[in-house]
Protein backbone atom coordinates (compact mmCIF):
# COMPACT_ATOMS: atom_id res chain seq x y z
CA UNK A 1 0.00 0.00 0.00
CA UNK A 2 1.37 3.34 -1.29
CA UNK A 3 0.18 6.03 0.98
CA UNK A 4 0.21 9.39 -0.67
CA UNK A 5 -1.49 13.20 -0.81
CA UNK A 6 -2.57 12.85 -4.43
CA UNK A 7 -3.50 10.10 -7.01
CA UNK A 8 -3.31 11.70 -10.27
CA UNK A 9 -4.80 9.56 -12.83
CA UNK A 10 -3.40 10.70 -16.74
CA UNK A 11 -0.42 11.42 -17.24
CA UNK A 12 -1.24 13.87 -20.31
CA UNK A 13 -0.07 18.06 -20.17
CA UNK A 14 -2.48 18.34 -17.39
CA UNK A 15 -2.05 15.38 -15.03
CA UNK A 16 1.41 16.59 -15.04
CA UNK A 17 1.14 20.21 -14.78
CA UNK A 18 -1.46 19.30 -11.60
CA UNK A 19 1.79 17.54 -10.47
CA UNK A 20 4.15 19.95 -10.72
CA UNK A 21 1.31 22.38 -9.01
CA UNK A 22 0.95 19.69 -6.36
CA UNK A 23 4.89 19.92 -6.37
CA UNK A 24 5.06 23.45 -5.76
CA UNK A 25 2.48 23.57 -2.64
CA UNK A 26 4.96 20.72 -0.80
CA UNK A 27 2.36 17.55 -1.39
CA UNK A 28 3.38 14.11 -3.46
CA UNK A 29 1.92 12.31 -5.80
CA UNK A 30 1.51 8.97 -7.42
CA UNK A 31 0.91 9.39 -11.37
CA UNK A 32 -1.20 6.10 -13.02
CA UNK A 33 -1.39 5.97 -17.13
CA UNK A 34 -2.52 3.51 -19.22
CA UNK A 35 -0.53 4.29 -22.02
CA UNK A 36 3.36 2.98 -21.26
CA UNK A 37 4.25 6.34 -22.07
CA UNK A 38 3.90 9.67 -20.62
CA UNK A 39 2.31 12.72 -22.51
CA UNK A 40 -1.74 11.69 -23.19
CA UNK A 41 -3.46 12.82 -26.05
CA UNK A 42 -0.08 14.62 -26.95
CA UNK A 43 2.21 11.63 -27.63
CA UNK A 44 -0.40 9.38 -28.51
CA UNK A 45 -2.81 11.36 -30.94
CA UNK A 46 -0.44 14.11 -32.44
CA UNK A 47 3.32 13.89 -31.38
CA UNK A 48 4.50 15.82 -34.37
CA UNK A 49 1.83 17.97 -35.02
CA UNK A 50 2.84 21.79 -33.62
CA UNK A 51 0.40 23.80 -30.72
CA UNK A 52 0.10 27.02 -31.55
CA UNK A 53 -1.61 28.27 -28.13
CA UNK A 54 0.37 27.37 -25.34
CA UNK A 55 0.89 31.00 -23.85
CA UNK A 56 4.29 32.15 -24.54
CA UNK A 57 5.30 29.28 -26.28
CA UNK A 58 4.83 30.13 -29.98
CA UNK A 59 4.65 26.67 -31.12
CA UNK A 60 5.81 23.44 -30.23
CA UNK A 61 4.89 19.64 -30.63
CA UNK A 62 2.88 17.70 -28.67
CA UNK A 63 5.98 15.50 -27.52
CA UNK A 64 8.17 18.99 -26.83
CA UNK A 65 5.40 20.03 -24.60
CA UNK A 66 5.37 16.30 -23.23
CA UNK A 67 9.00 16.53 -22.44
CA UNK A 68 9.18 20.02 -21.31
CA UNK A 69 6.76 19.44 -18.90
CA UNK A 70 8.30 16.13 -17.65
CA UNK A 71 11.31 18.17 -17.16
CA UNK A 72 9.72 20.67 -15.09
CA UNK A 73 8.44 18.21 -12.67
CA UNK A 74 11.27 16.32 -12.36
CA UNK A 75 13.19 18.03 -9.03
CA UNK A 76 9.96 16.34 -7.20
CA UNK A 77 10.81 12.92 -8.01
CA UNK A 78 7.05 11.85 -8.44
CA UNK A 79 6.31 8.18 -9.57
CA UNK A 80 5.00 7.20 -12.84
CA UNK A 81 2.83 3.76 -12.73
CA UNK A 82 2.46 3.54 -16.44
CA UNK A 83 0.59 0.82 -18.12
CA UNK A 84 -1.77 0.37 -15.71
CA UNK A 85 -5.34 1.81 -15.01
CA UNK A 86 -7.01 2.86 -12.03
CA UNK A 87 -9.92 0.22 -11.79
CA UNK A 88 -11.42 0.82 -8.17
CA UNK A 89 -11.79 3.18 -5.58
CA UNK A 90 -13.47 2.78 -2.05
CA UNK A 91 -13.68 5.93 0.57
CA UNK A 92 -12.65 4.72 3.64
CA UNK A 93 -13.18 7.10 6.77
CA UNK A 94 -12.47 10.11 4.47
CA UNK A 95 -9.11 8.20 2.44
CA UNK A 96 -9.90 7.09 -0.52
CA UNK A 97 -8.06 3.58 -1.39
CA UNK A 98 -7.31 3.07 -4.78
CA UNK A 99 -6.80 -0.78 -6.51
CA UNK A 100 -5.40 -0.76 -10.13
CA UNK A 101 -5.55 -3.30 -12.61
CA UNK A 102 -2.17 -4.17 -11.81
CA UNK A 103 -2.63 -5.10 -8.65
CA UNK A 104 -1.25 -1.86 -6.97
CA UNK A 105 -2.87 -0.30 -3.89
CA UNK A 106 -3.02 3.25 -2.76
CA UNK A 107 -4.61 4.97 -0.02
CA UNK A 108 -4.88 9.04 -0.58
CA UNK A 109 -6.99 11.42 0.77
CA UNK A 110 -7.64 13.08 -3.57
CA UNK A 111 -7.71 11.88 -6.39
CA UNK A 112 -7.20 14.14 -9.28
CA UNK A 113 -8.94 12.70 -12.84
CA UNK A 114 -7.54 14.21 -15.58
CA UNK A 115 -8.01 11.20 -17.84
CA UNK A 116 -8.69 13.47 -21.12
CA UNK A 117 -11.51 11.19 -22.95
CA UNK A 118 -10.91 8.09 -21.41
CA UNK A 119 -8.34 5.84 -21.63
CA UNK A 120 -7.03 4.63 -24.97
CA UNK A 121 -8.05 0.91 -25.70
CA UNK A 122 -7.29 -0.60 -29.18
CA UNK A 123 -9.92 -0.90 -31.43
CA UNK A 124 -11.34 -4.11 -32.00
CA UNK A 125 -12.82 -5.48 -35.16
CA UNK A 126 -16.80 -4.88 -35.10
CA UNK A 127 -17.42 -8.64 -35.78
CA UNK A 128 -18.87 -10.19 -33.00
CA UNK A 129 -17.43 -13.78 -34.06
CA UNK A 130 -13.92 -12.27 -32.85
CA UNK A 131 -14.25 -11.70 -29.38
CA UNK A 132 -14.54 -15.32 -28.83
CA UNK A 133 -11.07 -15.99 -29.76
CA UNK A 134 -10.32 -12.31 -28.16
CA UNK A 135 -6.81 -12.95 -26.61
CA UNK A 136 -6.24 -16.24 -27.24
CA UNK A 137 -6.00 -16.21 -31.61
CA UNK A 138 -7.36 -12.21 -32.19
CA UNK A 139 -4.93 -10.38 -30.93
CA UNK A 140 -4.27 -6.43 -30.98
CA UNK A 141 -1.27 -6.35 -29.66
CA UNK A 142 1.66 -8.73 -29.90
CA UNK A 143 3.67 -9.64 -26.70
CA UNK A 144 5.83 -13.17 -27.66
CA UNK A 145 6.18 -12.95 -31.54
CA UNK A 146 7.42 -16.60 -31.38
CA UNK A 147 4.30 -18.31 -31.22
CA UNK A 148 3.58 -17.24 -34.88
CA UNK A 149 6.31 -19.92 -35.83
CA UNK A 150 5.02 -21.38 -39.23
CA UNK A 151 1.83 -20.66 -38.42
CA UNK A 152 -0.96 -18.13 -41.15
CA UNK A 153 -1.05 -14.89 -39.57
CA UNK A 154 -3.73 -12.53 -41.33
CA UNK A 155 -3.13 -8.90 -40.13
CA UNK A 156 -5.54 -6.11 -40.68
CA UNK A 157 -4.35 -2.63 -41.36
CA UNK A 158 -2.64 0.10 -42.65
CA UNK A 159 -0.26 2.10 -40.26
CA UNK A 160 2.93 1.46 -38.99
CA UNK A 161 1.89 -1.49 -36.54
CA UNK A 162 0.60 -3.47 -39.13
CA UNK A 163 3.09 -2.87 -41.68
CA UNK A 164 6.35 -3.57 -39.35
CA UNK A 165 4.57 -6.37 -37.92
CA UNK A 166 3.89 -7.74 -41.67
CA UNK A 167 7.50 -7.53 -42.20
CA UNK A 168 8.74 -8.80 -39.08
CA UNK A 169 6.70 -11.63 -39.31
CA UNK A 170 6.91 -12.33 -42.97
CA UNK A 171 10.15 -14.04 -41.92
CA UNK A 172 8.94 -17.10 -40.29
CA UNK A 173 5.20 -16.60 -40.99
CA UNK A 174 2.65 -17.04 -43.51
CA UNK A 175 1.60 -13.44 -43.43
CA UNK A 176 -1.20 -11.93 -45.13
CA UNK A 177 -1.58 -7.89 -44.73
CA UNK A 178 -5.38 -6.96 -45.35
CA UNK A 179 -6.33 -3.44 -45.63
CA UNK A 180 -9.38 -1.29 -46.54
CA UNK A 181 -7.81 0.94 -49.14
CA UNK A 182 -4.67 1.27 -51.46
CA UNK A 183 -2.88 3.73 -49.83
CA UNK A 184 -1.07 2.66 -46.68
CA UNK A 185 -0.39 5.50 -43.41
CA UNK A 186 2.93 3.65 -42.37
CA UNK A 187 6.31 5.10 -42.73
CA UNK A 188 7.39 5.32 -46.37
CA UNK A 189 9.66 3.23 -46.19
CA UNK A 190 7.49 0.58 -44.90
CA UNK A 191 5.10 0.84 -47.91
CA UNK A 192 8.03 0.29 -49.92
CA UNK A 193 9.24 -2.96 -48.40
CA UNK A 194 5.45 -4.29 -48.32
CA UNK A 195 5.39 -3.68 -51.68
CA UNK A 196 9.02 -5.31 -52.27
CA UNK A 197 7.98 -8.40 -49.97
CA UNK A 198 4.30 -8.55 -51.76
CA UNK A 199 5.89 -8.90 -55.49
CA UNK A 200 8.16 -11.45 -54.66
CA UNK A 201 5.22 -13.38 -53.00
CA UNK A 202 6.53 -13.45 -50.01
CA UNK A 203 3.50 -11.74 -48.41
CA UNK A 204 0.24 -11.84 -49.65
CA UNK A 205 -1.36 -8.25 -50.19
CA UNK A 206 -4.67 -7.28 -50.26
CA UNK A 207 -6.37 -4.33 -50.43
CA UNK A 208 -10.02 -2.88 -50.30
CA UNK A 209 -10.96 -5.34 -48.73
CA UNK A 210 -12.06 -5.63 -44.60
CA UNK A 211 -13.37 -7.91 -41.91
CA UNK A 212 -16.33 -10.15 -42.51
CA UNK A 213 -16.51 -12.73 -40.17
CA UNK A 214 -13.76 -15.29 -38.35
CA UNK A 215 -14.60 -18.60 -38.34
CA UNK A 216 -13.23 -21.69 -36.29
CA UNK A 217 -14.16 -24.74 -34.70
CA UNK A 218 -12.98 -24.41 -31.47
CA UNK A 219 -9.39 -23.23 -32.34
CA UNK A 220 -9.86 -20.34 -34.89
CA UNK A 221 -9.57 -21.78 -38.43
CA UNK A 222 -10.28 -19.17 -41.02
CA UNK A 223 -10.94 -15.75 -41.32
CA UNK A 224 -13.73 -14.21 -44.29
CA UNK A 225 -12.96 -10.83 -45.50
CA UNK A 226 -15.29 -8.71 -47.97
CA UNK A 227 -15.04 -6.07 -50.46
CA UNK A 228 -17.42 -2.93 -50.31
CA UNK A 229 -18.48 -4.46 -54.03
CA UNK A 230 -19.96 -7.46 -52.18
CA UNK A 231 -17.01 -10.25 -53.17
CA UNK A 232 -15.96 -12.20 -50.39
CA UNK A 233 -12.62 -14.34 -49.42
CA UNK A 234 -12.29 -16.92 -46.89
CA UNK A 235 -8.19 -17.37 -45.59
CA UNK A 236 -6.81 -19.70 -43.42
CA UNK A 237 -5.83 -18.41 -40.15
CA UNK A 238 -3.83 -19.38 -37.26
CA UNK A 239 -4.17 -15.89 -35.83
CA UNK A 240 -5.43 -12.70 -36.67
CA UNK A 241 -3.82 -9.39 -36.06
CA UNK A 242 -5.73 -5.71 -36.08
CA UNK A 243 -4.09 -2.44 -35.90
CA UNK A 244 -6.47 -0.11 -35.98
CA UNK A 245 -5.20 2.56 -33.94
CA UNK A 246 -6.04 3.41 -30.27
CA UNK A 247 -9.97 4.63 -29.18
CA UNK A 248 -10.65 6.57 -26.08
CA UNK A 249 -12.68 4.75 -23.66
CA UNK A 250 -14.29 5.78 -20.61
CA UNK A 251 -13.84 2.59 -18.64
CA UNK A 252 -14.23 2.47 -14.99
CA UNK A 253 -14.49 6.12 -13.92
CA UNK A 254 -17.97 5.31 -15.03
CA UNK A 255 -18.28 3.22 -11.90
CA UNK A 256 -17.35 5.57 -9.25
CA UNK A 257 -20.24 6.64 -8.46
CA UNK A 258 -19.38 10.36 -10.24
CA UNK A 259 -22.09 12.51 -11.40
CA UNK A 260 -21.56 12.25 -15.86
CA UNK A 261 -22.75 14.51 -18.41
CA UNK A 262 -22.05 12.91 -21.62
CA UNK A 263 -18.82 11.71 -21.10
CA UNK A 264 -17.50 14.32 -19.00
CA UNK A 265 -17.62 14.92 -14.88
CA UNK A 266 -19.55 17.92 -14.33
CA UNK A 267 -16.85 20.42 -11.56
CA UNK A 268 -17.10 23.45 -9.61
CA UNK A 269 -14.79 26.01 -10.89
CA UNK A 270 -13.62 26.76 -7.38
CA UNK A 271 -11.59 23.64 -6.53
CA UNK A 272 -12.54 21.31 -9.51
CA UNK A 273 -14.04 19.01 -7.03
CA UNK A 274 -16.65 16.66 -8.47
CA UNK A 275 -20.06 15.36 -6.38
CA UNK A 276 -17.37 13.08 -4.13
CA UNK A 277 -15.41 14.94 -1.81
CA UNK A 278 -11.68 14.38 -2.65
CA UNK A 279 -12.22 13.39 -6.11
CA UNK A 280 -11.38 15.95 -8.40
CA UNK A 281 -11.44 16.38 -12.43
CA UNK A 282 -9.28 18.58 -14.36
CA UNK A 283 -8.72 18.88 -18.17
CA UNK A 284 -10.88 17.33 -20.83
CA UNK A 285 -12.69 15.16 -18.84
CA UNK A 286 -14.12 17.75 -16.51
CA UNK A 287 -17.10 20.06 -17.56
CA UNK A 288 -18.59 23.74 -16.26
CA UNK A 289 -20.18 26.53 -17.90
CA UNK A 290 -17.93 27.69 -20.22
CA UNK A 291 -15.16 25.12 -20.34
CA UNK A 292 -12.68 25.27 -23.15
CA UNK A 293 -10.92 22.43 -24.23
CA UNK A 294 -7.59 23.55 -24.53
CA UNK A 295 -4.32 22.83 -22.53
CA UNK A 296 -3.91 26.02 -20.69
CA UNK A 297 -7.21 25.62 -19.58
CA UNK A 298 -6.49 22.38 -18.02
CA UNK A 299 -3.31 23.84 -16.51
CA UNK A 300 -5.32 26.48 -14.75
CA UNK A 301 -7.77 23.58 -13.61
CA UNK A 302 -4.77 21.81 -12.27
CA UNK A 303 -3.05 24.71 -10.58
CA UNK A 304 -6.57 25.54 -8.47
CA UNK A 305 -7.77 21.44 -8.13
CA UNK A 306 -4.12 20.73 -6.25
CA UNK A 307 -4.76 23.75 -3.97
CA UNK A 308 -7.97 22.04 -3.35
CA UNK A 309 -6.51 18.66 -2.32
CA UNK A 310 -3.87 20.97 0.03
CA UNK A 311 -6.76 21.07 2.40
CA UNK A 312 -7.58 17.07 2.65
CA UNK A 313 -3.77 16.43 2.39
CA UNK A 314 -2.96 18.94 5.15
CA UNK A 315 -6.21 19.26 7.17
CA UNK A 316 -4.54 21.21 9.91
CA UNK A 317 -2.37 23.48 8.26
CA UNK A 318 -3.39 26.72 6.47
CA UNK A 319 -2.38 27.06 2.72
CA UNK A 320 -0.42 29.79 1.80
CA UNK A 321 -0.10 31.55 -1.45
CA UNK A 322 3.37 31.83 -2.74
CA UNK A 323 5.18 33.15 -5.74
CA UNK A 324 8.01 30.79 -7.02
CA UNK A 325 9.69 33.73 -8.02
CA UNK A 326 9.87 35.20 -4.15
CA UNK A 327 9.02 32.04 -1.90
CA UNK A 328 12.55 30.32 -0.91
CA UNK A 329 10.26 26.91 0.38
CA UNK A 330 9.36 26.98 -3.18
CA UNK A 331 12.91 27.06 -4.61
CA UNK A 332 13.84 24.36 -1.53
CA UNK A 333 11.70 22.47 -2.96
CA UNK A 334 12.67 22.74 -6.67
CA UNK A 335 16.29 22.39 -5.96
CA UNK A 336 17.13 25.61 -6.67
CA UNK A 337 20.29 27.07 -5.42
CA UNK A 338 20.80 30.51 -5.34
CA UNK B 1 -26.60 28.14 -43.39
CA UNK B 2 -27.93 24.77 -44.52
CA UNK B 3 -30.14 22.43 -43.45
CA UNK B 4 -28.42 18.92 -42.94
CA UNK B 5 -30.05 15.84 -42.43
CA UNK B 6 -28.10 13.56 -40.25
CA UNK B 7 -29.48 9.76 -39.73
CA UNK B 8 -28.61 7.29 -36.97
CA UNK B 9 -27.80 4.05 -37.79
CA UNK B 10 -31.18 2.85 -36.34
CA UNK B 11 -33.20 5.25 -39.18
CA UNK B 12 -34.16 7.80 -36.57
CA UNK B 13 -33.59 11.06 -38.82
CA UNK B 14 -32.81 14.15 -37.42
CA UNK B 15 -32.64 17.91 -39.35
CA UNK B 16 -30.85 21.00 -38.17
CA UNK B 17 -30.08 24.18 -39.85
CA UNK B 18 -26.11 24.89 -39.36
CA UNK B 19 -24.45 28.32 -39.67
CA UNK B 20 -21.78 28.72 -41.92
CA UNK B 21 -18.82 28.41 -41.01
CA UNK B 22 -19.42 25.32 -38.21
CA UNK B 23 -18.44 21.85 -38.97
CA UNK B 24 -21.01 19.34 -39.88
CA UNK B 25 -19.89 16.96 -36.51
CA UNK B 26 -20.25 20.80 -34.76
CA UNK B 27 -23.64 20.76 -35.66
CA UNK B 28 -24.75 17.58 -34.69
CA UNK B 29 -22.90 18.62 -31.35
CA UNK B 30 -24.65 21.70 -31.05
CA UNK B 31 -28.16 20.29 -31.96
CA UNK B 32 -27.63 17.46 -29.58
CA UNK B 33 -27.96 14.83 -32.17
CA UNK B 34 -26.77 11.20 -30.77
CA UNK B 35 -24.26 9.06 -32.72
CA UNK B 36 -21.46 11.80 -32.91
CA UNK B 37 -18.92 11.80 -30.31
CA UNK B 38 -15.98 13.88 -31.52
CA UNK B 39 -13.97 12.85 -28.71
CA UNK B 40 -10.56 15.03 -29.95
CA UNK B 41 -13.00 18.11 -30.35
CA UNK B 42 -12.59 18.77 -34.11
CA UNK B 43 -8.38 18.37 -34.34
CA UNK B 44 -8.42 15.29 -37.06
CA UNK B 45 -6.77 13.31 -34.39
CA UNK B 46 -9.62 11.09 -33.52
CA UNK B 47 -12.08 9.15 -35.84
CA UNK B 48 -15.44 9.20 -33.69
CA UNK B 49 -17.64 11.64 -35.76
CA UNK B 50 -17.34 9.36 -38.50
CA UNK B 51 -20.55 9.57 -40.86
CA UNK B 52 -20.98 8.05 -44.36
CA UNK B 53 -22.26 10.15 -47.34
CA UNK B 54 -23.98 7.39 -49.05
CA UNK B 55 -25.31 9.78 -52.21
CA UNK B 56 -22.39 9.69 -54.99
CA UNK B 57 -23.45 13.01 -55.93
CA UNK B 58 -23.19 14.51 -52.72
CA UNK B 59 -19.99 12.95 -51.80
CA UNK B 60 -18.03 14.16 -55.24
CA UNK B 61 -19.79 17.46 -54.34
CA UNK B 62 -17.52 18.26 -50.89
CA UNK B 63 -14.71 19.43 -50.81
CA UNK B 64 -11.73 16.67 -50.94
CA UNK B 65 -10.41 15.08 -47.85
CA UNK B 66 -7.20 16.72 -47.22
CA UNK B 67 -3.94 14.91 -46.47
CA UNK B 68 -4.87 12.52 -42.97
CA UNK B 69 -8.57 12.56 -43.04
CA UNK B 70 -8.26 8.83 -44.55
CA UNK B 71 -5.53 7.90 -42.13
CA UNK B 72 -7.51 8.38 -39.30
CA UNK B 73 -10.50 6.83 -41.06
CA UNK B 74 -8.46 3.75 -41.23
CA UNK B 75 -9.45 3.96 -37.58
CA UNK B 76 -12.57 4.34 -37.60
CA UNK B 77 -15.59 1.72 -36.95
CA UNK B 78 -16.66 0.30 -40.35
CA UNK B 79 -15.26 2.73 -42.77
CA UNK B 80 -15.62 2.23 -46.31
CA UNK B 81 -15.55 4.25 -49.38
CA UNK B 82 -18.24 6.77 -48.42
CA UNK B 83 -16.90 7.76 -45.19
CA UNK B 84 -16.14 11.08 -43.93
CA UNK B 85 -14.65 12.83 -40.50
CA UNK B 86 -17.84 15.08 -40.15
CA UNK B 87 -15.23 17.65 -38.52
CA UNK B 88 -13.69 18.25 -41.74
CA UNK B 89 -16.94 19.14 -43.52
CA UNK B 90 -17.35 22.89 -42.96
CA UNK B 91 -20.82 24.06 -43.55
CA UNK B 92 -21.97 26.81 -46.04
CA UNK B 93 -24.66 27.56 -48.18
CA UNK B 94 -23.49 24.72 -50.88
CA UNK B 95 -24.40 22.11 -48.37
CA UNK B 96 -28.36 23.02 -47.98
CA UNK B 97 -30.16 19.60 -48.34
CA UNK B 98 -26.94 17.30 -47.39
CA UNK B 99 -27.42 14.14 -45.68
CA UNK B 100 -25.11 12.16 -43.31
CA UNK B 101 -25.19 8.56 -42.22
CA UNK B 102 -24.05 7.76 -38.70
CA UNK B 103 -22.39 4.78 -38.32
CA UNK B 104 -23.65 1.74 -35.69
CA UNK B 105 -21.26 3.27 -33.24
CA UNK B 106 -17.80 5.44 -32.97
CA UNK B 107 -15.93 3.36 -30.64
Amino acid sequence: MIKTDVVIIGAGPTGLFCAHQLGIIGLKCEIVDNLDKIGGQCIELYPDKPIYDIPAVPKCTGEELTNNLIEQIKPFNFNFHLSDRVQELKNDNNKWLVKTLNGKKFETPNIVIAGGVGSFEPRKFPTKSAEKYDGKSVLYSIKDKTIFKDKSVVIFGGGDSALDWAIELSNSSKVTLIHRRDEFRGAPASVQKIKELSDNKTIDLITKYSIKDVKGNGSLESVEIKSETGESKVIKADYVLGFFGLIMQLGPIAEWGLNLDKKTIPVNTENFETNKKGIFAIGDICTYPGKLKLILSGFHEGALAARGCFKYARPDEKYRFEFTTASSTIKDRLGVKE
Amino acid sequence: MAKIKYIEFNGTEHEADIANGLSVMEGAIQNDIPGIDADCGGGMSCATCHVYINDDKWFKKLPEKEMGEDDMLDQAFEPSSKSRLSCQLIVSDDLEGLTVHMPEKQV
